[in-house]
C-alpha cells in the first residue's frame, strides 16, 4: 500500500513529540507484540509486518499532551511513521472524547455532571462555572483554558469531581474532588500560566475506603495502611507469596484451584475466571502467542472500585495478573486503564518498573522459566472500550468498536490470538484464591456467589466509598455499613449496577447482594454500584442523564444502538416536557418496543442494556402518568 | 510480419482452454440445522444466511454483500437462534451442528421492523429501493418518532466531476469503506469517523476528495445500497428530472481499455451512456472497476 498523505506538514514540536513517543515504545524492554496479525482478509500485502498500528493510540496521546489538539500536520506525520492511512488515523482519533481535532486551548477542565455527581451538587457547580468562566466549551482564562461537561469520571465517593489536563512541554493532570468552582478556576489559571507543579494526587483512604484498617479486609487490606509505591510494604502483607506458590504448583493446579473457588468476574458479566484461563491454556501447543489483559477501563457510572485498588494496592493487581498469565500461558500483558485515571496509571507504571527490577516481571520470573512483560495502555475517553472486543480494537489502533461474538476472546482476542481478559477486582481476588485454596475460598460468601466483593456506594449516603464484603449481605446491610441514607434521610431509590443496571425501590432493600439474589428481582450486581437517591431528587432528570450517557457513549456501529439511544433520549425528553406523541401510554409502549429491539439486535452489551435502568424505574414508579 | 500472420483473427473465436485440474480438497463436514422447522444440510463454514437461501428463505440484508467481509452492523438480517439470549446476524454467524433457527418469529419481525424504522427516521431513503421494499414487507413506519426526530441531513458534497456524496442518505453500512480498503481497492481514502449518532464516512479532516487518497475507481458507488454515493451524470439527471430507468437499456460488454478483460454493464438512455457498472458475480471484476472503465466513456458522446 502506498500511503497517500495530504499536504499538511507537522510543526517541529509535533514532530518531536511523535518521535519521542515512538522512541520510548521501541526501546529495548518495550517489546512489540510478538505476533501482530489481523484477520486473513486484512493481512494481504504484508501490511501488518510493516505496520506499527498498535502504537497509534499512544502516539495520539503524545500529540494531544504536547499540543492540546491533533492537527492535520501532526496526524499526517503520525500516519507516515506508523504506516496507517491518514483517513483511518483520523477515524480513530475522532472516536475518543479526550482528543480534539480542532484547535483547543491547552488547559481543559472536564467537569463531571453524571448521576452520582448530580446528587452532590454538580448542577450548581456547572451553573457557577458558567457565571465565573463563561459557557462550557468556550475558551476562558484569557483564551488559554476551557471547561466542559463530562460523563462519570469515577470520582463518585468525593463527588462532584473534575479532571484538569494541561498540554505542553511538561503536561500535567490534576484531579479535583470534591470540586468547587473556586478550586477549578484557580487551578485553570495556575495551569494556564504554566505554574501547575507536578504533584501526584494521593488517595485519602479515610475518605475513599471508610473501612480502611479493619482486620477482616482482604482485597482492601493494604489500602491506606501501606505505601502503595513500596514493594517491601506489599511483601510484608504477604504479597507475592501467592505467585511463588502458583509457580511451584504449575498452570494446571492453579486453574483447578481457581475453578474450585467459583471466582466470577467482577467487571459486570460475572463469567467464571477459571474457565477463561483454561480455554486459553488448552491452546498452549497451538504455536500462537497468548495474551492477558487487565481491563481497567472502569467507566460504568458510579463505579470507582478498580481505581481505588490501582491507586492503593497496585502490586496486588500486578500479582494477580502475573498468576493469570502463568496459568493461561501468556507472555505478554496489557493493562488498559481509562484515560481519566492519572494516579492509577502512575502507580501501576511504578509497580511494573519495580517488579521488573525485582524479577517479578520480565524474563524467567523468580527463576521459574516463565516470562511475562506488561505494558500499560491508556484509554482516551470511551466507555465502550471497556467492552472486551472493543478494547482489543483500541489497543490494536482501530476504532473502539466491539466485534461480533463468536469467536470469543479465548479463541480470537487481541491481535486475533487467544486472550484472557480479567477485570482489576477479579485479578486482586486471585492471590486470595491461591493462598486460601480454591475450596476454602468457595466457602466464603454464598454457594453461587463466592468470595470477596467490593461495592461502590455513592449518592445520598452518609459515608460514600468502596466497601468490601464477603458476598451475601442485603442492600440494607450495605447502606448501614455506609452510615445510612444521607441527604434528606428519606430514601427514594437505589441504583444497582450503574447506568447498565437497574433501579430498586426502598421496599426491596432486603434483597441479598448476590448474583442470584439480584437476579430474582430482575436486577443485576453489575460492577458493584450501589447509588442512593433521596426523595428530593427528580428521578426523571436522572433517567434523562442516563439516556444522554448512552447516546454519547454508543460507538455508532450498529443501527439499533446508534439510533435507538438517541430516540430513547428524545422520547424521555418529550415525556419530561409533557409533550408526548399521543398519550404517555403510547410513548411507554414505543419505548418498550425500542428497548426490545436494542436488547435483541445490538452487537454488544451497551445497546443491549441501554434501556434497562430506565425501564426498571418506569416499572417501579409511575413517573409519567 | 510473420508474428502478425500467425496471430488468430479477432473474428475467429478462441477455443476455451481446458479447465485446470484442481485436486479435490478434504471434503468439508456437513452440518444439519433446522430453520423454520425445515432440516437443511450445509457445509461447515457456511453462514445462516447461506443455509436460509438454500431453503429459499429470503433474508433482508443491507450491509451484506457477497464480495465484502461481513460487518454485520445493519442488523436487519437478525434471526432467532434457540439457546441464544440475543438475536444473531444471519449474514456472519456460521452454522453449528444442531442449530434451531427461526427467521420469522415475533421477535425477529419486531427487531427488523424497528431497525428499519430507526434507519428511515434518520436517513433520506428516497433513492434506496431495497430499503423501501423491506419497509413495506415489515410494515415499518418512519414517522412514529415524531417530526423532531434527529436526522443526519446535511448538504451534499460535490467536489469533483465524477461522483457526488450525499451523506443525508447514508445508513453507515461500511460497504464503501470496505471497498475502498482491504476488500477491493486498498486505497484507504475514507473511513468511519466520529462516534455514535454522529459517526459518518469521511476523509481525514473532511478534506475534499481531490486532496485525499481517492483514485476515483468508483467502487464505493458500486456497493452503496442507498444512492448516497452516485455518479455525477445520474445525480445531474435526477436533479433535472430526466433520469428514467424504464427507458434505459443495459448492454453487457468488455472494457476496451486494457487487457484485464473487465465485464461492463453499460446503461444508456436516449442514446447516451448514463452509467457503467460491472456485475458482482463476474470472475474478473467481482463488481469492481477502475476510473477508466467506470467513468471513461465521455468520448463516446459530445460534451454538453
Amino acid at each position: 500500500m502506498d500511503l497517500h498523505l495530504n499536504a499538511a506538514k507537522p510543526s517541529a514540536e509535533e514532530r518531536a513529540a511523535i518521535d519521542a513517543a515512538l522512541e520510548k515504545r521501541e526501546a529495548p524492554g518495550h517489546h512489540a507484540p510478538s505476533h501482530v496479525e489481523r484477520a486473513p482478509a486484512a493481512s494481504s500485502n504484508g501490511l501488518p509486518l510493516r505496520s506499527k498500528r498498535h502504537l497509534l493510540l499512544p502516539v495520539l496521546h503524545a500529540i494531544e499532551q504536547r499540543m492540546g489538539w491533533i492537527s492535520p500536520g501532526a496526524l499526517n506525520y503520525a500516519s507516515l511513521k506508523l504506516g496507517v492511512p491518514p483517513a483511518e488515523a483520523h477515524g480513530v482519533a475522532s472516536f475518543y472524547e479526550m482528543f480534539s481535532l480542532t484547535p483547543r486551548p491547552p488547559v481543559v477542565a472536564h467537569v463531571c455532571d453524571d448521576i452520582a455527581c448530580m446528587t452532590r451538587g454538580a448542577g450548581a457547580l456547572c451553573a457557577e462555572l458558567e457565571r465565573k468562566l463563561g459557557p462550557a466549551g468556550k475558551p476562558c482564562v484569557g483564551g488559554k483554558a476551557i471547561w466542559q461537561r463530562s460523563s462519570c469520571l469515577g470520582l463518585c465517593e468525593r463527588a462532584p469531581g473534575a479532571l484538569i489536563t494541561a498540554a505542553g512541554e511538561t503536561p500535567r493532570e490534576r484531579v479535583i474532588a470534591p470540586a468547587k468552582a473556586e478550586g477549578i478556576s484557580s487551578t485553570l489559571t495556575e495551569a494556564a500560566s504554566g505554574k501547575l507543579l507536578e504533584q501526584i494526587d494521593s488517595i485519602d483512604a479515610k475518605v475513599s475506603v471508610p473501612q480502611a484498617g479493619q482486620p477482616q479486609l482482604r482485597l482492601l487490606r493494604g489500602v491506606g495502611q501501606v505505601d502503595p509505591a513500596s514493594l517491601d510494604d506489599y511483601r510484608r502483607l504477604g504479597g507475592y507469596e501467592a505467585l511463588r506458590r502458583a509457580l511451584q504448583w504449575g498452570p494446571e493446579r492453579v486453574i483447578r484451584e481457581v475453578m474450585d473457588s467459583k471466582l466470577l468476574g467482577r467487571g459486570g458479566a460475572a463469567f467464571p475466571a477459571g474457565k477463561k484461563w483454561e480455554a486459553v491454556h488448552l491452546q498452549r501447543n497451538s504455536n500462537r502467542p497468548h495474551y492477558v489483559i487487565c481491563n481497567a477501563d472502569e467507566s460504568e457510572p458510579g463505579t470507582f472500585k478498580d481505581r481505588i485498588l490501582m491507586e492503593g494496592h497496585p502490586f496486588a493487581v500486578l500479582e494477580g495478573m502475573t498468576i493469570a498469565a502463568f496459568a493461561a500461558g501468556a507472555n505478554k500483558g496489557y493493562i488498559y486503564i481509562r484515560g481519566e485515571y492519572p494516579l492509577a496509571t502512575e502507580r501501576l507504571g511504578h509497580a511494573i518498573r519495580t517488579a521488573r527490577a525485582q524479577n517479578l516481571l520480565g524474563e524467567s520470573i523468580l527463576g521459574s522459566g516463565f516470562s511475562l512483560d506488561v505494558e500499560i495502555r491508556r484509554g482516551a475517553g470511551a466507555y465502550i472500550c471497556g467492552e472486551e472486543t472493543a478494547l482489543f480494537n483500541s489497543i490494536e489502533g482501530y476504532r473502539g468498536e466491539p466485534r461480533n461474538k463468536p469467536p470469543f476472546p479465548t479463541q480470537s482476542g487481541l491481535f486475533h490470538q487467544p486472550t484472557v481478559v480479567n477485570n482489576v477486582e477479579t485479578l486482586v481476588n486471585v492471590p486470595e484464591v491461591i493462598l486460601s485454596g480454591g475450596a476454602a475460598y468457595a466457602r466464603v460468601g454464598t454457594a453461587n456467589s463466592s468470595g470477596y466483593r467490593l461495592f461502590c456506594v455513592s449518592g445520598h449516603v452518609v459515608c460514600p466509598g468502596v466497601y468490601e464484603v464477603s458476598l451475601g449481605p442485603t442492600i440494607r446491610n450495605v447502606i448501614e455499613m455506609a452510615g445510612g441514607v444521607g441527604g434528606t434521610g428519606r430514601l427514594q431509590a437505589v441504583l444497582l449496577g450503574g447506568a447498565a443496571g437497574s433501579f430498586v425501590s426502598p421496599k426491596e432493600l432486603d434483597t441479598a447482594l448476590t448474583f442470584e439474589g439480584t437476579r430474582a428481582i430482575g436486577a443485576t450486581l453489575g460492577s458493584g454500584v450501589v447509588m442512593l437517591f433521596d426523595d428530593s431528587v427528580d428521578l426523571k432528570q436522572i433517567l434523562l442523564r442516563i439516556a444522554a450517557f448512552f447516546r454519547s457513549e454508543t460507538c455508532g456501529q450498529c443501527v439499533p444502538c446508534r439510533v435507538g439511544t438517541i430516540r430513547q433520549e428524545e422520547l424521555l425528553e418529550r415525556l419530561v416536557q409533557r409533550k408526548p406523541l399521543g398519550s404517555n401510554e403510547q410513548e411507554t409502549a414505543l419505548l418498550k418496543e425500542m428497548a426490545q429491539a436494542m436488547r435483541d439486535a445490538s452487537i454488544c452489551g451497551l445497546g443491549q442494556t441501554a434501556s434497562g435502568a430506565i425501564l426498571s424505574a418506569m416499572d417501579r414508579w409511575s413517573l409519567f402518568s | 510480419m510473420s508474428e502478425q500472420a500467425q496471430a488468430p483473427s479477432p473474428l475467429t473465436p478462441i477455443p476455451p482452454a481446458p479447465a485446470p485440474e484442481i485436486p479435490p480438497g478434504v471434503a468439508r463436514r456437513q452440518f444439519e440445522i433446522i430453520i423454520d422447522g425445515n432440516r437443511v444440510a450445509v457445509a461447515e463454514g457456511a453462514t445462516i444466511l447461506e443455509a436460509a437461501k438454500k431453503l429459499r428463505i429470503e433474508t433482508p440484508t443491507l450491509c451484506f454483500l457477497e464480495t465484502l467481509t461481513p460487518v454485520n452492523v445493519c442488523r436487519v438480517c437478525v434471526v432467532e437462534l434457540e439457546g441464544s439470549r440475543a438475536l444473531v446476524p444471519a449474514c456472519s454467524r456460521k452454522v453449528e451442528a444442531g442449530m434451531v433457527i427461526h427467521t420469522d418469529s415475533e421477535r425477529v419481525r419486531l427487531s427488523r421492523r424497528v431497525v428499519l424504522e430507526f434507519l428511515a427516521s434518520s436517513v433520506e431513503v428516497r433513492t434506496a429501493p431495497q430499503l423501501q421494499e423491506y419497509m413495506k414487507r415489515y410494515a415499518a413506519r418512519r414517522e412514529k418518532f415524531g417530526p423532531r426526530a434527529a436526522t443526519v441531513a446535511q448538504p451534499e458534497k460535490i467536489d469533483n466531476e465524477l461522483y457526488v456524496r450525499d451523506y443525508s442518505k447514508c445508513i453507515l453500512c461500511y460497504k464503501c469503506v470496505e471497498a475502498c480498503g482491504v476488500d477491493a481497492q486498498n486505497t484507504f481514502a475514507i473511513s468511519v469517523a466520529g462516534r455514535g449518532f454522529h459517526a459518518h464516512i469521511a476523509t481525514e479532516f473532511e478534506i475534499p476528495l481531490t486532496d485525499s487518497a481517492c483514485v476515483y475507481c468508483g467502487n464505493c458507488i458500486g456497493v452503496c445500497p442507498t444512492g448516497a454515493l452516485m455518479g455525477k451524470t445520474e445525480y445531474d439527471m435526477r436533479k433535472a428530472g430526466t433520469w428514467d430507468e424504464s427507458r434505459q437499456t443495459h448492454t453487457e460488454t468488455i472494457c476496451p481499455y486494457c487487457g484485464v478483460g473487465c465485464e461492463l454493464t453499460v446503461d444508456a438512455q436516449a442514446g447516451q451512456i448514463v452509467k457503467v457498472s460491472s456485475p458482482l458475480d463476474h470472475s474478473v471484476t467481482q463488481g469492481n472497476l477502475c476510473i477508466k472503465g467506470r467513468f471513461g466513456w465521455q468520448f463516446t458522446q459530445p460534451k454538453t
